[in-house]
């Protein structure tokens, strides 16, 4: 809500500067977003008289003028305006007047001397008018600072109301508030009742009496639709960002910023019998003002006469009925439509009107009367015309109600942790102009007809602390009774999960939870994703499944910007349907920890010979990652994976995730040159951990055998290494593949996995004999489970 | 004896001479091996008569001591000049980088978010975590904003759409973190049903959120972290207490200015915008909207399973992108979603 300061100090005019009157609203929850003056800056310049006007003997278009400037005596001036004229009220900028981008100082034009300069609205920067000189009007006294007389001093105010402060939506509302806040005192326009000249009347029918409980309509004859607007209300309609457009229309804004009640003029030879308040009939169209036809649907109320829709009711007006230049009679409205009615329905259509906006917040339904008259009273002396006697139609059931609320002081001192007397309570609320009554340790209140957010207790505490000072409130170390919280040893947290990955040299990320459908596709084959109603773009339309897209984009942008070794991670969320789904039903929502490995497995460096990022750099963080709990990991396919260099991880039976090279086909897609290098898995496995278990440390020496077994080229790794570990004896401490060798002399299609078998006992130095037949043990294993063979 | 003295000092210059072992050993060999000089006199002492033979045998055994304890310190000074030229040899540039892999990074939101867990951690404060996709009863209505309230708008919430196709009525993209608020009451309740009081509950809810929202300062998705503490002794002066420390903690700027402002939010109330002020550095003196905060509202308390005449409670939720931008001078929230490691590698 945008408003000018002078009309405000018209209403109320504390003895505040504007910053502190700014200072004290803002506190008072009325937020000034922004105050800028309402015009540019200009000094020394005042008006003039023009007394002669005589054309510059040596210049056709340039004209002598004398200008009378009050005090600052009768001035010889140059111009060069078409319409300076003998006689005519303009701004006179005197020697040394700074306008915008200029300084005036005594000239020479063309041989003649001139002492300051007249003044079109542009060059006061007022507006783009390039009409010639501004011209003032008639009453306007020679001499006087044109900021002054146009009052040019005046600031804009702009208030970020929350939605709950609708009854500040007006110039009465918001110098009510500051009545209230600073205790200076309110002058409200008087506003008596026109009386009727004539008796006709259109008679109103409330048919959806809940959507429109109040209804005030009035004829008025005769009207004259052309009549220019006073300056006075342009200027304050248009310092509340309100265009003018004709006085008519002009009249209701005026009103609508004035008191925050919305008005509607029809034209009324366009109006057949009676109006009425209804829901619409099904298919029922309406071409609005803003030549946008639609089709209510069957919760819109509408404004409708005997024949046709004409308005959606509180929202805007339509087409055919609304008044132009050659309306003569009117008709006029003034109603109070349920804010339940109105919310929600301009934006379901796509637009949003000063009257709607009003109205699903909440207007005074005490005021339609009242409103009425203002607006007959301001139209009559504008554009003339005979007024009709008011018509209104009550439903007084379905007004709002304002019952009395119950203030505890005992529960106003428990919320706000500051007890206030019993007296300050008081004068707080009937500040607010609230009126209430004693009762026990308590006060009944009942708020007026224009607060709508006043129903419960806690709104009545609110107020008090708000009128009170929130600054006035102390700020308090809180006591509370403390009990040690739960440290596990079992569990890690999703920090120490992310300083895990980065100490393995990996910068963590955060990439949007929904993603190009593409994404999907490619990296998890997801043909029906999860699909959003309203996406900012396309890119952005599908809830990922997988974080792995999220990476690759990230790499791409990487690689954009020419860092060729990449290395990130992200822990976020996932999202799959999932009708049995918990705690949403309908979907999975995974935390998982996804990581990519693109470009040089290290930083080049003098110390290491260079070579790319594979499977098994980043199957060793996968490794550190879940250590000390050891998976396994088995080939899989998967869709955003190279088919040959990709696993499945399994941890305890269960698959918790995947490892893997991008697919080529992706790489190439993509161009990302060479492959990433890729895992995803479940956070809830990553996060568990094992508790830490005491084991005897042998003082005994250990014994190292090698065990180097020739197998089939295909047989992987993990069975037979699993295999060996089931079944190894007690005094086996380890077995650790360290050798893999593929070459001709092992014979066709073979290879040898060469293993060093660590033993070792707590209680006593093992005998030659119990490590040979381990050693043989493992063999015979080896060869019965995989037809391997001593190397 | 001049002559012992003198076999002395030749044996000492001798192992001076020797500059390697081998001649070293040779040069011993000279006066103390088997046919060494020393050796020689010593076999000659029988031939002396007894009385002189005693006082002969002590100075030539002193002379040997000499002799011997010379070779050793030749030998040792030896080893030494070998040792010193072996490390000589084997001298590196310690100046040359060390081989390795650096360390990488945590992202700038989750630093601060660790840095705020850890803060309300110390006085009590549990951290929570909820769905993303949350159902409309837990973002909006358990939240006391009812059906057409502003924020429940199109324009603000994204939803989804079901697998016909059709606008799904019950779920959308969480546009806050206060959905948790509500589950972590309803679970404290339920946990906790078999008591005449519940304990109080403290706790923080960090995580991500949605609007339809995007440009310089707004993000479609951004972090928020929620903060509840409800019981039965909760007031406003403890909530700006709290909010208060917190900030100024945050920041590690004792000066920072606090204040609270008259606001609106459906599920507080009273409701405070929390506004900070720098006193030094490029944002000194301005007031920023740093958070939202309030006493939970009494149908918030009801429908997370607390009976509001006993209990009272305050919430606040703000923003870490907004405190991180703050804390670290970054100009565009956009950075941190671009993933640019030349942004990221800045944090540790």
């Amino acid at each position: 809500m945008q408003f000018s300061e002078s009309w405000l100090r018209n209403l109320c005019n504390p003895p505040l500067t504007t910053e502190v009157l700014c200072h004290t609203l803002t506190m008072a929850g009325l937020e000034v977003e922004e105050c800028r003056s309402a015009s540019a800056d200009f000094s020394n310049v005042v008006v003039g008289r023009i007394l002669t006007a005589e054309k510059h003997p040596d210049a056709d278009k340039l004209k002598l003028c004398s200008v009378d400037t009050g005090a600052g005596g009768i001035l010889q001036i140059v111009c060069g305006a078409p319409n300076a004229a003998a006689g005519l009220l303009v701004p006179c900028a005197m020697v040394g007047a700074k306008l915008p981008g200029i300084e005036i100082k005594k000239a020479r034009v063309r041989g003649i001397e001139s002492f300051g300069m007249l003044c079109s609205a542009r060059e006061l920067g007022l507006s783009d008018d390039q009409g010639g000189l501004l011209v003032l009007p008639a009453d306007a006294p020679p001499g006087m600072d044109v900021r002054q007389y146009l009052d040019l001093d005046d600031k804009l105010l702009t208030l970020k109301l929350t939605p709950n402060r609708a009854d500040c939506l007006s110039l009465v509302g918001i110098a009510r508030e500051v009545a209230a806040l600073t205790g200076a005192p309110l002058t409200l326009p008087r506003i008596g009742p026109v009386a009727a000249v004539h008796d006709e009347t259109r008679a109103v029918v409330l048919d959806a009496p809940a959507a429109c409980p109040r209804y005030c309509g009035r004829i008025v004859r005769g009207v004259n639709a052309q009549a220019p607007t006073p300056d006075w209300m342009k200027q304050r309609i248009e310092r509340c960002g309100v265009r003018s457009i004709s006085a008519l229309v002009d009249v209701t804004n005026y009103v609508m910023l004035e008191l925050g009640q919305p008005l509607h003029a029809f034209d009324d030879a366009q109006l057949a019998g009676a109006i009425h308040v209804r829901y619409p009939q099904p298919g029922e169209q309406l071409l609005l003002l803003n030549e946008q036809t639609v089709t209510p649907t069957a919760d819109t109320p509408l404004i409708a006469d005997e024949a046709k829709p004409l308005a959606l009711a509180g929202i805007m007006g339509g087409e055919h009925s609304g008044i132009s230049e050659m309306t003569t009679d009117l008709f006029l409205e003034s109603a109070f439509f349920a804010p339940d009615a109105i919310a929600g329905k301009a934006r379901a259509l796509g637009f949003s009107s000063d009257s709607s906006y009003r109205y699903e917040r909440g207007v005074d339904f005490e005021l339609q009367r009242q409103a009425i008259e203002r607006a007959t009273q301001l139209i009559i002396e504008i554009c003339g015309g005979r007024p009709g006697p008011v018509v209104e139609a009550v439903a007084s059931a379905q007004l709002p109600a304002r019952t009395p609320v119950c203030l505890r002081m005992d529960r106003a001192a428990k919320v706000l942790g500051i007890a206030l007397s019993t007296d300050q309570i008081e004068k707080l609320i009937s500040g607010l102009g609230f009126s209430y009554r004693h009762e026990a340790d308590q006060l009944l209140v009942t708020p007026p007809s224009h607060r709508f957010d006043i129903a419960i207790e806690e709104d009545l505490i609110e107020e008090i602390a708000r009128l009170h000072g929130y600054d006035n409130i102390p700020a308090l170390p809180p006591v509370a009774r403390t009990a040690m919280m739960p440290v596990s040893e079992t569990s890690r947290t999703p920090m120490q999960l992310r300083r895990l990955a980065a100490a393995r040299d990996y910068h963590e990320v955060v990439t949007y939870s929904f993603v190009d459908a593409a994404r999907e596709r490619d990296f998890a084959a997801v043909a029906r994703p999860i699909v959003l109603a309203n996406p900012i773009a396309s890119q952005m339309s599908v809830m990922r499944s997988t974080l792995i897209g999220g990476l690759i984009d990230t790499l791409v942008t990487n690689r954009k910007r020419q860092t060729e070794r990449v290395r990130i991670f992200e822990l976020g969320r996932c999202f799959l349907r999932e009708p049995a789904g918990t705690p949403v039903a309908g979907f999975a929502q995974p935390l998982r920890l996804a990581g990519l490995a693109a470009g040089l497995a290290a930083p080049e460096q003098w110390g290491l010979p260079s070579r790319k990022i594979d499977f098994y750099d980043v199957k060793a963080d996968v490794e550190a990652l879940l250590a000390p709990r050891r998976a396994e990991f088995q080939r899989i396919e998967h869709p955003a994976l190279h088919p040959g260099r990709c696993a499945n991880v399994n941890l305890d039976g269960r698959s918790i995730g995947v490892v893997g090279e991008l697919h080529p086909r992706w790489v190439q897609k993509y161009e990302l040159g060479s492959a990433p290098v890729v895992f995803e898995l479940e956070a809830n496995a990553l996060l568990a951990t094992p508790f830490s278990a005491y084991e005897e440390v042998s003082r005994f020496p250990a014994v190292v055998r090698d065990l180097a077994l020739v197998i089939a080229q295909e047989q992987v790794a993990e069975p037979v290494l699993s295999a060996l570990r089931a079944i190894a004896p007690a005094i086996v401490q380890e077995i650790i593949l360290f050798d893999v060798y593929h070459g001709k002399n092992l014979g066709e299609m073979k290879k040898s996995l060469a293993f060093h078998i660590v033993m070792q006992d707590t209680e006593r130095t093992l005998e030659e004999a119990e490590v040979d037949s381990a050693i043989a043990l493992l063999l015979t294993v080896a060869q019965e489970k995989f037809g391997a063979s001593l190397r | 004896m001049d002559t012992l003295d003198q076999l002395v000092s030749s044996a000492v210059s001798d192992f001076a001479a020797a500059t390697e072992s081998a001649r070293l050993e040779d040069a011993k060999a000279r006066y103390l091996g088997k046919e060494g000089a020393l050796t020689v006199l010593l076999k000659g002492l029988g031939k002396l008569p007894a009385d002189e033979r005693k006082v002969a045998g002590a100075a030539i055994n002193l002379a040997k001591e000499r002799i011997e304890s010379a070779l050793v310190a030749r030998r040792e000074a030896l080893k030494n000049a070998q040792l010193e030229t072996q490390l000589a040899a084997e001298a590196l540039d310690v100046t040359l980088p060390g081989r390795g892999m650096p360390r990488g990074s945590l992202h700038p939101v989750t630093r601060s978010l660790e840095r705020i867990e850890a803060l309300f951690r110390s006085i009590g404060f549990e951290v929570a975590d909820g769905p993303e996709i949350e159902t409309d009863w837990h973002n909006f209505t358990a939240l006391n904003t009812p059906e057409n309230h502003p924020a429940r708008s199109m324009h603000d919430t994204f939803y989804l759409r079901d697998e016909e196709g059709r606008v799904a009525e019950d779920v959308l993209l969480r546009t806050h973190t206060s959905p948790v608020q509500i589950r972590t009451m309803l679970a404290h309740a339920e946990r906790h049903k078999h008591l005449d009081r519940l304990p109080e509950l403290r706790v923080i809810c960090p995580g991500r959120v949605y609007r339809v929202d995007s440009d310089a300062t707004h993000s479609p998705m951004f972090h928020q972290v929620e903060g509840l503490w409800i019981g039965e002794q909760v007031s406003f002066a403890d909530l700006k207490g709290v909010v208060a420390d917190f900030l100024r903690r945050f920041f590690e700027s004792d000066d920072l200015k606090v204040r609270f402002r008259p606001s609106f939010f459906p599920f507080t109330e009273p409701s405070a915008e929390i506004d900070v002020a720098f006193m030094s550095g490029p944002l000194e003196g301005r007031w920023l909207e740093i958070a939202g905060c309030g006493m939970v509202h009494p149908n918030v308390l009801r429908f997370g399973g607390f009976d509001p005449e006993k209990y009272t409670g305050f919430a606040f939720g703000m923003g870490p992108d907004r405190l991180t931008m703050l804390r670290y001078s970054i100009p565009d929230l956009r950075l941190f979603f671009e993933g640019d490691l030349r942004f990221l590698s800045q944090f540790h």
